[in-house]
Formats: C-alpha cells, sequence, structure tokens
C-alpha cells in the first residue's frame, strides 16, 4: 500500500467536523508554523519539499512563494484555486468534499507564510453544495481560535472567505480567475506582470491549486526534507489522481510517485484494470489538455522502459512520444472507443470556453470543432486531416494564455497517434455516420498487454 | 423589483468579503442570488435591478452576465436538467442519457416542455467525469445515471411540483 499524505483520513468517520479532524491530530501545522517558525523558515520547508504546483502547470510552489512581492504598506492575498474544470479532473473536489479541514488548515498556514490576512477560494459555480461544506470549516476554524484576529496569540490575523464563480473553464486560468474575482469577465491577463508582482486589485498574489496548498500541511508537520523523501527525482511526495473511463474503479487515488502506469491502471489497489473484459486502447494520463497516448506508447515508453507516473516519467519523450502530468486527470478509453469522436467532444470543449480574446484560438477552436465533426460524422475530406494539423500547429504559442495550447495539443496528438483511425472516418463514412467503428478496436492490436 | 429585507442582508455580507472600494467583487455572488429570487434567469430588468443596487454601470452587469455559462438569460423550466456532453461522460453513456430524456420528455438540448416543468441542457464537464453520465440538477449533481434513475428523477420532480400547487 502506497502512503497516502492527504487522504490518509479522509474515511475517518466525522472527519469533516472540526472536534474530529483536531482529534486526527489537525491543525498541528498552524500551531508549528505560528509559534515556532518565521514565514521565511515555512517558506524554506515547501522549497526544501520540492512540492511542485498540483493544478496543472508543476510549477515549483516555493520558489513561486519565493517570487511573492513585498512593498511596505501593500496587503498581499493567496488566491487558492478550486475552479477545477478540465475534463477528466475531479480530484479537488474530492479533497474538499471529504476531508475540508486540510484545506482550511493548509490556507492557514500558508498566508503565515506569504503574509495575506485574506485569503480567497475560488470555487467552481456548480460545486455549489462544496461551498456550505467549506463555510462550515471555516466557521469552525473561526470558533475554535485558528482563523481571525492574533490567531494562538501570535499576533497572525487571516480571514478566508469563498467567491463561487458561475461556470467558465477559462477561470481556471489565474489572471482570468482574478478578473473574475475582481467581479468581471473572466479574460486572461496579458503577462507580464505576473500575479505576484500586480495580481487581485493589483496588490502581489500567489494563485495556488487546492492540492497544492493541502500538500504544505504534511510538509510543515513533518518538515520538507521527509516529504521529498517520497517519489523519484523531481517529482516528490504524493498526486491525487482523478481516474476515469472505461476502468473497473474510477474514483480518486491518492499515489506516490514511485510507480508504474501500468501499476496504477491494472492493480486492485488503484483502477483494477479495464471495466468489461476490453482491452486498453490509449489514454489521456492528465487531463484533457494533454497528448493522448495509445497503449503501447502509455505503457513503455519509446526507449521500451516501463513508464511512471511521474511528472518526468509521463513526458518521457515530448510530444512525439510522452504526455504530461498536468492535472492528474486520468482518462482511460477501451477498444470500442472513437479517438474522433473523443477528439471532437474536446474540441466542442475549448470552443465553448474560448473567452475569445485572441483570434486563433477564437476561431481555431471553432474551426476544429467544425471539421472535427465533419470527420466524425463520416462528411470529412482526407485534406481535412491535414488541415486540422495546420489549424492546431497556427494555434499553439500564438496566444494570450495557454488555452490555445490546451486546444492544439489534444487535436496534434490524436492525429499524431491514430491518423488511420481519421483516414478510416473518411473511406468509410457510411460506418462512421453509424457510429460503427471497424477500427476503433487497432488499439488493442498495440496494446503491450 | 427588489430583494427581501434577509436577501439584502445577504448582499451586505457578501460586500463586506471584499477591501473598501471593491465592492464590484460581489457582483458574481450578487447575480446568483438574483437569479434565484426572480425566476430562476436574468432578465434585462434584475439586471439593471443589481446594478443599481451595486453602484455599477448596467453595461458591466450584462458584461459579466453574458460570460458565464450558469446565468440563464432566456426563461428556463421549473427543473433544469443540465446533463454533461464532455468527453470522459461520454465514454460512459452519456450520449444515451441525453438521448432518452429527449425522448422521455420530448424536448431536445436547449428546450423547455409546454408545461414550462422541465428543460434539458447540454453542459460540457462539471467535474463529476469518474461518476457518469451525470447531470446537474439545482444544487446537486445527480451521478451514476441509467434510464431507470432517470425515470425516477423525473418522477420525483413531478410529484415535487405537485406537491407544490
Ligand atoms: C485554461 C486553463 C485552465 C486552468 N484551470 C485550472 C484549474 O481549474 N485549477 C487549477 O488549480 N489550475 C488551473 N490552471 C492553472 C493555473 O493557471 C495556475 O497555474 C495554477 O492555479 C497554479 O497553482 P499551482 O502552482 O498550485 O498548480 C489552468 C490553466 C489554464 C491555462
Ligand atoms: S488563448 Fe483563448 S482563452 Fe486564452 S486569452 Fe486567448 S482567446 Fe482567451
Ligand atoms: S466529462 Fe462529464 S463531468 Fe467531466
Amino acid at each position: 500500500m502506497g502512503r497516502k499524505l492527504l487522504l490518509d483520513k479522509a474515511h475517518v468517520e466525522g472527519i469533516r467536523s472540526f472536534e474530529v479532524y483536531r482529534r486526527e491530530g489537525g491543525y498541528r501545522s498552524v500551531e508549528k508554523a505560528l509559534k515556532t517558525m518565521s514565514p521565511d523558515q515555512v517558506t524554506e520547508e515547501v522549497k526544501k519539499s520540492g512540492l511542485r504546483g498540483r493544478g496543472g502547470a508543476g510549477f515549483p510552489t516555493g520558489m513561486k512563494w519565493g517570487f511573492l512581492a513585498k512593498p511596505e504598506g501593500v496587503p498581499r492575498y493567496l488566491v487558492v484555486n478550486a475552479d477545477e474544470s478540465e475534463p477528466g479532473t475531479f480530484k479537488d473536489r474530492y479533497l474538499m468534499e471529504f476531508i475540508p479541514h486540510l484545506l482550511i488548515e493548509g490556507i492557514i498556514t500558508s498566508s503565515y507564510a506569504l503574509g495575506s490576512k485574506c485569503s480567497y477560494i475560488y470555487i467552481r459555480g456548480e460545486y455549489a453544495w462544496i461551498v456550505g461544506i467549506l463555510e462550515q470549516a471555516i466557521a469552525e476554524a473561526k470558533n475554535n481560535g485558528f482563523l481571525g484576529k492574533n490567531i494562538l496569540g501570535s499576533g497572525f490575523d487571516c480571514e478566508i472567505y469563498i467567491q463561487r464563480g458561475a461556470g467558465a473553464y477559462i477561470c481556471g486560468e489565474e489572471t482570468a480567475l482574478l478578473e473574475s474575482l475582481e467581479g468581471k469577465r473572466g479574460n486572461p491577463r496579458i503577462k507580464p506582470p505576473f500575479p505576484a508582482v500586480k495580481g487581485l486589485w493589483n496588490c502581489p498574489t500567489v494563485v495556488n491549486n487546492v492540492e497544492t496548498i493541502a500538500a504544505v500541511v504534511p510538509i510543515i508537520n513533518d518538515g520538507g526534507e521527509e516529504y521529498a523523501k517520497i517519489g523519484i527525482g523531481k517529482s516528490t511526495g504524493t498526486k491525487l489522481i482523478s481516474a476515469c473511463g472505461n476502468i473497473k474503479k474510477q474514483g480518486v487515488y491518492e499515489i506516490e510517485m514511485n510507480i508504474s502506469v501500468e501499476e496504477f491502471i491494472f492493480s486492485d489497489e488503484y483502477c483494477g484494470g479495464i471495466a468489461n473484459g476490453r482491452q486498453l486502447k490509449a489514454c489521456i494520463p492528465g487531463g484533457s489538455s494533454v497528448p493522448i497516448l495509445p497503449a503501447n506508447l502509455l505503457l513503455k515508453t519509446a526507449k521500451g522502459e516501463s513508464r511512471m507516473m511521474t511528472y518526468e516519467g509521463l513526458a518521457d519523450g515530448g510530444f512525439q512520444t510522452g504526455s504530461m502530468m498536468g492535472s492528474g486527470g486520468f482518462i482511460v478509453m477501451d477498444d470500442r472507443q472513437c479517438v474522433v469522436r473523443h477528439t471532437y467532444t474536446l474540441a466542442r470543449f475549448y470552443r465553448h470556453e474560448s473567452c475569445g480574446q485572441c483570434s486563433p484560438c477564437r476561431e481555431g477552436t471553432g474551426w476544429m470543432e467544425k471539421i472535427l465533426l465533419n470527420l466524425e460524422t463520416g462528411k470529412g475530406k482526407m485534406s481535412d486531416i491535414d488541415l486540422l494539423w495546420d489549424i492546431q500547429r497556427r494555434i499553439e504559442g500564438n496566444t494570450i494564455c495557454p488555452l490555445g495550447d490546451a486546444a492544439a495539443w489534444p487535436v496534434a496528438a490524436a492525429i499524431r497517434h491514430f491518423r488511420d483511425e481519421f483516414e478510416w472516418h473518411v473511406t468509410n463514412p457510411d460506418d462512421a455516420q453509424r457510429r460503427n467503428y471497424g477500427l476503433a478496436n487497432y488499439g488493442a492490436a498495440m496494446s503491450a498487454g | 423589483m427588489t430583494f427581501t429585507a434577509e436577501k439584502l442582508k445577504e448582499v451586505a455580507e457578501i460586500v463586506s468579503r471584499y477591501p473598501e472600494g471593491k465592492h464590484k467583487s460581489s457582483l458574481i455572488p450578487v447575480l446568483h442570488l438574483a437569479q434565484r429570487e426572480f425566476g430562476g434567469w436574468l432578465s434585462a430588468e434584475t439586471m439593471d435591478y443589481v446594478a443599481s443596487l451595486l453602484k455599477l454601470e448596467p453595461i458591466e452587469v450584462y458584461e459579466v452576465a453574458t460570460f458565464y455559462s450558469m446565468y440563464n438569460l432566456k426563461p428556463v423550466g421549473k427543473h433544469l436538467f443540465e446533463v454533461c456532453q464532455t468527453g470522459p461522460c461520454m465514454l460512459n453513456g452519456s450520449d444515451d442519457i441525453i438521448k432518452y430524456i429527449y425522448e422521455r420528455l420530448g424536448i431536445k438540448p436547449g428546450e423547455t416542455t409546454a408545461d414550462g416543468l422541465f428543460t434539458l441542457k447540454t453542459v460540457e464537464c462539471l467535474g463529476a467525469c469518474g461518476y457518469a453520465p451525470m447531470l446537474q440538477l439545482g444544487d446537486h449533481y445527480r451521478e451514476h445515471l441509467t434510464k431507470e434513475k432517470v425515470d425516477a428523477l423525473i418522477e420525483e420532480c413531478s410529484k415535487q411540483t405537485a406537491a407544490q400547487n
């Protein structure tokens, strides 16, 4: 059994209440930090831990905290990103729903390190019922002296407020999130300036993912070095993976970053293998934005080594033969599934979610959706495949925020690895129309099994 | 058009979460309140009221209301079925569920039943991909949907409406 640092107590009866959470050792990190450490020492531990942002980009958290500007007399803010809208991702929801105090504890300790007296949780609007769970946890923490004025007699004041979004994937992008928190449309800002210098209301701001902030708790409790002992190389600690699609046991798993993809998919401790006696065809291992991999490249790298569930392992081979850890949204497809159809739904998603500021993203996502729908329904031409390739190439790198790349990559990878499936849709229009995916099985032949 | 005294207190509490002069931040939460209070959608009248209440220009409210997908800019049925249709849900049969609701209620995505009770809407990933197929109904998710569960849900909504009439 892998070690669990975040979810080990998630199933203790009554853990949502302050009383039980505290009895199980909760809020120790706040006591330790506020009573025995300076804010910079807390940041130092986070640096030592090697913790990388769990929202998708994997940027080292301690370094990010170190960039926070600290001008005299200007407030600083911690904003927690609970927008969680990347298809395939539902891990932050799980953490907040089942062990809400862990997030609140992490926010207090992190706010102390950053000097944020007022921290916000920006949560996607559809998670309406979770708002109540978090508000309850905040109220309990406050009643017990862990929030409010002069926490534990340390002189540190802190409040946490929850802001509910209203339906927009783009508000997960940190500058769009800040715009939204200021009461505006979620249009990403041009960087620089970065939020660390000019963020919320033009004040220095750190934006971190829910899971990142929760991981600060074990890091402070046990020390950064202890945390860094788990995992491989620069992939330290544990990672929440939300696994979905055609596996036997969908759900949220906390893994030590030292297991192989094969173990994750096939062992009973995790996904339990492919559902309904089918075979593994392909997988998008890090949320909808990262490249899809066919079974053979998923389980083994191009060098023939076993692929590991780490940042480096999933990225091994670059975009030619690898993918990314991303948000940890692990989408598994069995041999009945059609890559063209799946890619079409993702293109539709990105068209729907583009904020419309940049022409390549606004227009390109619409074109990709239309062409993919034509291909999917048997109305496509061979030249459409090259056109798609051309469009995605022109979006990538030419936009204000990474949503453009996020829309381009899945299309590029689908064509790169499954071109014959796209071609089959052109040469067999009637079957494509009837959604009779004759070629869908072809991934099975490649299964490393 | 005005909020009740109780709702006005709630608005004041929301505004108090932000520093002095940053009350514009309250717009998105207050629009959620307004949509709930005033018939499940945001009419021009409702948006103008929110603008005057928060001392914002009406255009600032329209801009926001039209950006976010949870704000309804047209009236919707009493029960709004928002079914996820994105890839991960599709892998586990959301297409069939959408089709089944269409057959049961006779409405396509975007339409409302003649009696004004049900609206069907397709939405993009709601963060429930591991519990697919799913739909959002009000403040809650209904997950692991089957045809039987859809039947039960329609029944539940109809009963609830009958009890209120
Ligand atoms: C289009 C887009 C959507 C994003 N959505 C999310 C999200 O839902 N949750 C999240 O934590 N980060 C999301 N991010 C990443 C954030 O911009 C940011 O990098 C992250 O919140 C930083 O936190 P971390 O360093 O703790 O990961 C998104 C980025 C982009 C470009
Ligand atoms: S890349 Fe797309 S989502 Fe990002 S700013 Fe440009 S138009 Fe908006
Ligand atoms: S794809 Fe439907 S909830 Fe994520």
